[in-house]
């Protein structure tokens, strides 16, 4: 049911370099197991998008990349995730979200000023070294998220005097400040217009040459129209993985071609 | 509406359709439901207004004597009919400052352990032991500091001299009862307070601001301290003023450890007085309507005082409120 | 990985949890602290006596408080009568009749109360009561507490009849129920439990209460007849006797404050056992 087992030390081929991947990964709610043996491999600089009906696993597992799923209780993890081919399980979690770095689907921007907002990842993590280098870390986060022009006049305005559309982009301009090499995108666009997503579906194609972009995502022509490779998942269980391509037009397991062709939601 | 006078209701209720009409309210007992709760009602607002107007009129003679000058004076001379309130402002405002300076760090830090970092049955334990604390009753404090926080003070306050005595606020001689030992019993009081409310405030923060701060790295800590802190930062000042607002107006705790000296000293280290503890302690000797009439005046402004500063915190917990 | 930095904020962070741990820590181990020290200091002076016998003359020792605790179950009483009718009934207004700039008025009024110190309380029960009568009374000590409980009566009966679904209301006056019948035989037993409990609470809270009777029921060293005489309260005498020179008053000022925790932790714990573990509103 699963792509065939990967051996770590070898570069996959096609030229593509391995930057996350998970092996047999199995994660619990108390007793109830929402991840059932996921091994997948995500590409550098590529965009990976994940599909599937509610209540899937797909944002379960995007939220095991960067171990935001230990904030919940009574939460279980067997399996690895590899980031660069070292086991993000034992690392730092600070680090790893450092590296790591997420958006999610309703905005969240903290009640401090647009500056404030994005100075905070640098800020805390001691990643710039003084004002001016803090100054310059903003606008190009900003710039980086297509947010620069609308909003360079009033940096130490609040946050949420901007629009629903500008405000995800805050955040993820705001994600982008501490560096990821890795963004995660939980459902960025469900709360936004159409012009609004449009928006940031052009950001990630310009994000994805400096980033590594996986995004989950229940709209399938989204999926089909910004990820280099796709994964269907069904009942926590990974069913196909491929490029996105062959998973829309030519997939190979029936349950992924009934769902792409909308024989059921 | 025909004028026939209405029969006796049989107890099952009418048995005939009947005009839905004042007698039929009235039969139905909407009508008395309504007076009754209504005069209820109301008088709630005739106790409170006839007990601002008996504080009033029962100071007449203090106010027309002394008029504003009575909350500017230090004297306090019962044997010679001059009466001040400034000495008794001065020792409710110290006890109450100090009881802050104490209890808001305490208090604000154990909210942010329960709400925040602490596992959710340890907290439950732990709040619930801490909400019993706001039912123990003044004088049971009151108690306790004479006979185990004075004596612990004067242990103590050698150690004190010693580090703080550089100031002119710990210098002197300590007898035990004195304007600190009020402000530590009333910190202690206000406790519970502060880390009730603001544990509830800091609890309804929404969590996808939580969830921001740790998808950037930052630590528990931070995110506490950074961003779920400032969030709740006016209710967390409307428990603090909800606090004094107790502290000023708290008797018996304050009466049995802070001293009975009606004088302005600047060390906290010697005897003072709170208006309510001088009430409470003079009352029943006051000789004389003049001695009454000031005693009942410091109600007066005691109760001018606190209306003040509940009535900031309430605005300050509303305006929190409106946050969500 | 852990570079100093990282390693900075890692030990901020371990040291803000035991330092808030440790105020926690303060604050719940004050209670303990208390119940403890009452223990151990009161419950070993407690005496058959202390619950039998009279105050003796200053400087005779045993002494006990018979009055004093009956004289605080008769103010009790007294302000259940005062306050617990018109805070229970202003509090059916507010729930039931609501809504208006005049209920509005009337909640900001019941917290006006609500922020009154007891002592102040206890001015008005004196101006109002004790002094044209000319002396002390229970029945200005009563009055005094009655109008302490008012506010709490209200905010809880409002509180708690609220919490009752509007449901069960519509369900009534469809059944043919006036406003006044559904409320009288649906509302309010559905809001029993909370408004007993609150009651309950609010008695707790006033037995305990010093300062407003220190001028109004004042105290009494023998039986008190009537409600026209002063009258001996459990609080009172803690306070009497705890500032007082002689060992023996110090000793039975601990066992009546040890009595005085009991009963009003006591009547806490049911409550909140009872408040959280039930639900409040009948189905």
């Amino acid at each position: 049911m699963n792509t065939p087992p990967m051996d770590a030390t070898k570069p996959v081929v096609g030229g593509a370099v391995r930057k996350l991947s998970a092996t047999d990964l199995n994660f619990y709610y108390g007793d109830f197991q929402a991840l059932k043996n996921i091994s997948m491999e995500i590409f550098a600089n590529q965009v990976t998008a994940f599909i599937g009906p509610s209540g899937c696993g797909k944002s379960t597992f995007l939220r095991t990349l960067n171990r935001m799923n230990e904030t919940v209780r009574n939460t279980r993890v067997e399996g690895q995730i590899l980031l660069d081919d070292v086991n993000i399980l034992e690392q730092e979690v600070a680090y790893v979200r450092r590296r790591v770095g997420m958006v999610f689907q309703r905005s969240n921007p903290f009640p401090k000023s647009i500056f404030d907002n994005i100075a905070y990842g640098p800020r805390i993590n001691g990643t710039v070294a003084n004002r001016a280098a803090l100054r310059e870390k903003v606008e190009q986060s900003l710039r980086r998220a297509a947010l620069w022009d609308e909003v360079k006049d009033k940096l130490n305005q609040s946050a949420y005097g901007l629009s629903g559309g500008q405000q995800q982009r805050l955040c993820i301009a705001r994600a982008l400040a501490v560096d990821p090499e890795v963004l995660l995108l939980d459902e960025p666009c469900s709360a936004l217009d159409p012009i609004a997503t449009a928006k940031i579906e052009d950001l990630i194609f310009q994000l994805k040459s400096s980033c590594t972009i996986v995004i989950v995502t229940h709209n399938m022509q989204q999926a089909a129209r910004v990820a280099d490779n796709t994964g269907f998942f069904l009942l926590g269980h990974l069913i196909e993985f491929d490029n996105t391509a062959v998973i829309f037009k030519n997939p190979a397991k029936k349950e992924t071609e009934d769902y792409v062709t909308g024989r059921f939601g | 509406m025909a004028a026939t006078p209405t029969t006796v209701p049989t107890s099952a209720g009418p048995s005939r359709p009947a005009p839905a009409g004042y007698w039929q309210r009235l039969r139905g007992g909407d009508e008395a439901a309504y007076i009754i709760t209504f005069m209820a009602a109301a008088g709630i607002l005739a106790i409170t207004a006839m007990l601002v107007l008996e504080l009033y009129t029962n100071s007449a003679a203090s106010r027309s004597k002394f008029g504003w000058n009575f909350l500017f004076t230090s004297t306090w001379d019962p044997v010679n009919d001059q009466f001040g309130a400034l000495p008794f402002i001065y020792g409710t405002v110290v006890t109450s400052f100090l009881a802050l300076i104490m209890g808001i760090p305490l208090g604000v830090g154990a909210a942010i352990f329960l709400a925040e970092l602490a596992p959710p049955k340890i907290s439950d334990g732990l709040t619930f032991l801490i909400e019993l604390l706001a039912a123990v009753p003044s004088v049971i404090y009151g108690l306790l500091g004479v006979f185990v926080l004075i004596p612990i003070l004067r242990d103590i306050e050698p150690s004190l001299k010693a580090v703080l005595g550089w100031t002119p606020f710990f210098t002197g001689p300590f007898y035990g009862v004195s304007l600190f030992s009020a402000g530590v019993v009333l910190a202690v009081m206000i406790i519970p307070f502060i880390i009730s409310i603001s544990r509830e405030v800091i609890l309804s923060v929404p969590g996808d601001q939580r969830e921001a701060a740790l998808a950037l790295g930052a630590t528990r800590w931070e995110t506490t301290w950074d961003i779920v802190v400032p969030y709740a930062k006016k209710g967390i000042m409307g428990s603090i003023f909800l606090a004094l607002a107790r502290s000023l107006g708290e008797t018996m705790a304050v009466t049995m450890v802070v001293g009975n000296d009606p004088k302005i000293k600047a060390s906290l280290l010697a005897p003072g007085y709170s208006i309510a503890a001088v009430i409470a302690n003079e009352f029943t000797e006051a000789t004389g309507q003049l001695y009454t009439s000031a005693l009942i005046e410091l109600g007066l402004v005691l109760f001018a005082l606190t209306i003040v500063i509940n009535g900031m915190a309430r605005l300050m917990i509303i305006g929190a409120d409106k946050y969500k | 990985m852990t570079n100093l930095h990282t390693l900075r904020r890692k030990t901020v962070n371990v040291l803000m949890l035991t330092i808030t741990g440790l105020c926690t820590l303060f604050a719940a181990g004050t209670l303990v602290y208390i119940l403890g020290y009452l223990f151990v200091h009161g419950a070993t002076s407690l005496t058959w006596a202390f619950f039998t016998k009279l105050p003796t003359p200053v400087g005779e020792s045993g002494g006990g408080m018979a009055n004093a605790i009956v004289g605080s179950g008769k103010l009790l009483l007294l302000a259940s009568l005062f306050g617990i009718p018109i805070g229970f009934l202003g509090g059916v207004y507010l729930a039931e009749f609501g809504g208006t700039t005049f209920s509005y008025i009337i909640r900001y009024v019941t917290d006006l109360l609500n922020g009154v110190p007891s002592i102040v309380i206890g001015i008005f029960a004196y101006t109002l009561i004790v002094l044209p009568q000319k002396h002390f009374s229970t029945l200005a000590g009563g009055l005094a507490l009655g109008v302490m409980m008012i506010p709490i009566a209200v905010r809880s009966s409002e509180e708690f009849l609220r919490a009752v679904p509007n449901s069960l209301r519509e369900g009534a006056m469809a059944l043919g129920a006036s406003k006044a019948k559904s409320i009288l035989t649906v509302v309010i037993p559905a809001a029993k439990n909370g408004i007993m409990t609150g009651i309950m609470l609010n008695l707790a809270r006033v037995a305990g209460e010093t300062a407003p009777l220190l001028f109004t029921s004042f105290g009494n060293r023998y039986w008190s007849s009537g409600w026209d005489q002063p009258i001996s309260a459990l609080p009172v005498m803690i306070f009497t006797y705890a500032i007082a020179p002689y060992e023996d008053w110090h000793k039975q000022a601990w066992a009546a404050g040890f009595v005085l925790l009991s009963l009003v932790l006591t009547v806490n714990i049911i409550a909140r056992a009872v408040l959280s573990s039930k639900k409040h509103v009948a189905r």
